[in-house]
């Protein structure tokens, strides 16, 4: 089995476009969205409701004023500045409570109360390009990185017993939690980038994570044809630092199209642009195959 | 006056519009990055920077030679970062959320404050705008912490100049973004009228209406898409600040390194308008209805 997650460091790159076309073209497989903060893939793929769970992580801590008695410990130990004073009444900014339990340990009156947290979703769906494994973190919420964990661990008992052979995943921007735990155990990740200052910054900080952490990457460069200088540009880099680009694709209106009728770029009457996707995915296949880094 | 420029979809143009913006600001500016993960204000507003140091995080150093096995520290520990394991103990520093809690839960005395290196905060100016922001050390999984560094640092700024900030935040609406509009007067959302973008803007509207600021919305690439953030916005009254058309040519100069509000008389005039429907948001005065109504 084959796992390949489509990441991008800079958000509106087409990361969810791409890996929704990739979803139509790939077979045997089940398509994992990981942008658990801000999930838009089932906007193109518009899953069956199928499985849900609920999903809990880590604790909150909140005060019980008729066990408090005022002795403002807590709000001297917590790190978070998550305690709040209003007279002499103390109360947990639920925002800002780490879940570290320090002042439930050390209230001398007993009064902090720790349920565990609520923090969203998560779901097993059916979709017209087959299962798809998703989630939604509640607003504000933090643990992004475990629940990615949790979909990834359902993604591959999921294809194990269906006996899939690839895991496609769309991964969340940025470099941090989120995108750390996506990274794990994949085969490949594929970044997809701009010819803009943003894109080539933000390129440059996840291929350093995939290096940091030995993931095979491969670059997609889009809207190419908005500074061709700058593709040239990151071609480049990527030669000098051992990534394939894997394609140049140009900056074409079909994809918000595509994006407004609910469907994949590739569902559309082909042109040439529609080409460039199978023929970028053709090759995505060729490079997860090779399998890990070694 | 803070002002946090945040979106739910990235990509959007939270930083063109920040950018803008910090360009034809009236008032003495900090320009905030608190996008640590993707930081990108630096590459449009081009600060010179003047000052740069690590970030650290709190973390536990153990003394075996005086620690007894006595398992609190890893009873208390809720992100698995200190385990002890029959007469050995071992901390996992990259798990650590820097509480202090085993630390200070310790009978034996036994547990000292190490550190972690969690990225660099930098300082500039940029013209007359000072700059500051954070960026993330590559490998590092946390960023509030990091980003609660330099808001700290931007209050001591502001406490001493009185300075307005514009702060470019995190994009999504989980704890980094949410953590970093907490502490701001006004919150502008950056969306574009596409399907993701009014699906991450609905979400984005959600995470922050609780926190009870005043919240407005920018329309980036007005034109392309559909009309459904429009009716959406009318229908829950939230003020449309402005829109800015999509036009290929902004695309090239943005992917060239320029600022929009840069391009041309007709751009410059929607950020200026922008900053004074800014200024009427803030002061809760009733939002001149945008061009659209």
């Amino acid at each position: 089995m084959r796992e390949v997650v489509v990441i991008s460091g800079k958000g509106g790159t087409g990361k969810t476009s791409l890996t929704g076309a990739f979803a139509h073209l790939a077979s045997n497989k089940i398509v994992c969205d990981l942008d658990v903060d801000a999930p838009d893939l089932h906007l193109l793929l518009r899953p069956q409701a199928g499985r849900t769970e609920e999903f809990f992580s880590g604790h909150v801590a909140q005060i019980d004023n008729r066990q408090c008695t005022g002795c403002g410990l807590c709000a001297s130990m917590c790190r978070y500045d998550a305690v709040r004073v209003d007279g002499n009444t103390y109360s947990i900014d639920p925002l800002r409570c780490e879940g570290c339990r320090v002042c439930v340990a050390f209230c001398p009156a007993g009064a902090v109360l720790f349920p565990e947290k609520h923090c969203g979703h998560w779901h097993i769906s059916s979709t017209r390009f087959g299962r798809l494994v998703h989630a939604r973190l509640f607003p504000g919420e933090a643990n992004s990185g475990r629940l990615v964990s949790v979909l990834k661990q359902q993604a591959r008992q999921l294809a194990k017993s269906e006996g899939k052979e690839l895991i496609l995943s769309d991964g969340a921007p940025g470099i941090g939690c989120p995108v750390i735990s996506s990274l794990s155990g994949a085969d490949l990740a594929v970044a997809v980038t701009e010819p803009t200052p943003s894109g080539r910054h933000d390129l440059e900080r996840v291929a350093e994570l995939c290096g940091h952490f030995r993931i095979r990457l491969g670059v997609i460069i889009n809207k190419f044809d908005l500074n061709p200088e700058g593709a040239d540009g990151i071609e480049e880099f990527c030669r000098s630092k051992g990534h394939e680009v894997i394609a140049r694709l140009a900056h074409d209106q079909i994809v918000t199209k595509a994006m407004v009728a609910g469907l994949v770029v590739t569902e559309l009457p082909e042109t040439d642009f529609t080409r460039e996707v199978r023929k970028t995915w053709a090759r995505i296949e060729e490079l997860a195959a090779r399998g890990k880094k070694s | 006056m803070i002002v946090a420029i945040a979106s739910g979809k990235g990509g959007t143009g939270k930083t063109t519009v920040a950018a803008s913006l910090s360009r034809v600001w009236e008032r003495p500016l900090v320009a905030v990055d608190l996008d640590v993960e993707a930081p990108n204000l630096h590459l449009f507003l081009r600060p010179v920077i003047e000052e740069s140091s690590a970030a650290w995080i709190e973390t536990p150093v153990v003394d075996e030679s005086r620690c007894n096995f006595c398992l609190a520290c890893s009873d208390l520990c809720q992100f698995k970062a200190i385990s002890v394991m029959g007469s050995v103990v071992l901390t996992f520093q990259e798990m650590c959320h820097g509480c202090g809690g085993c630390i200070a839960v310790c009978p034996q005395k036994a547990i000292s404050p190490g550190r972690r290196e969690l990225g660099q905060i930098g300082w500039g100016r940029a013209g007359n705008t000072q700059f500051l922001m954070g960026r993330l050390r590559i490998g590092e999984a946390m960023s509030p912490p990091l980003m609660r560094q330099v808001k700290s640092r931007l209050k001591d700024i502001i406490e001493a100049t009185g300075r307005d900030a514009i702060v470019d935040a995190p994009p999504g609406v989980s704890c980094p973004a949410v953590n970093a509009v907490m502490g701001s007067d006004v919150i502008v959302l950056v969306t574009e009228p596409t399907p993701f973008g009014f699906h991450d803007f609905k979400l984005a509207w959600e995470a922050f209406s609780p926190l009870g600021k005043p919240m407005g919305v920018v329309i980036n690439r007005a034109g392309v898409g559909d009309r459904k953030i429009y009716s959406f916005c009318a229908e829950m009254h939230i003020p449309i600040l402005s829109e800015v058309p999509y036009e290929r040519s902004a695309a090239e100069g943005y992917a060239r390194g320029r600022i929009v509000a840069d391009l041309s008389p007709e751009f410059r005039n929607i950020f200026v308008s922008l900053s004074l429907k800014i200024f009427e948001l803030a002061a809760g005065s009733r939002v001149l209805e945008a061009t659209h109504a």
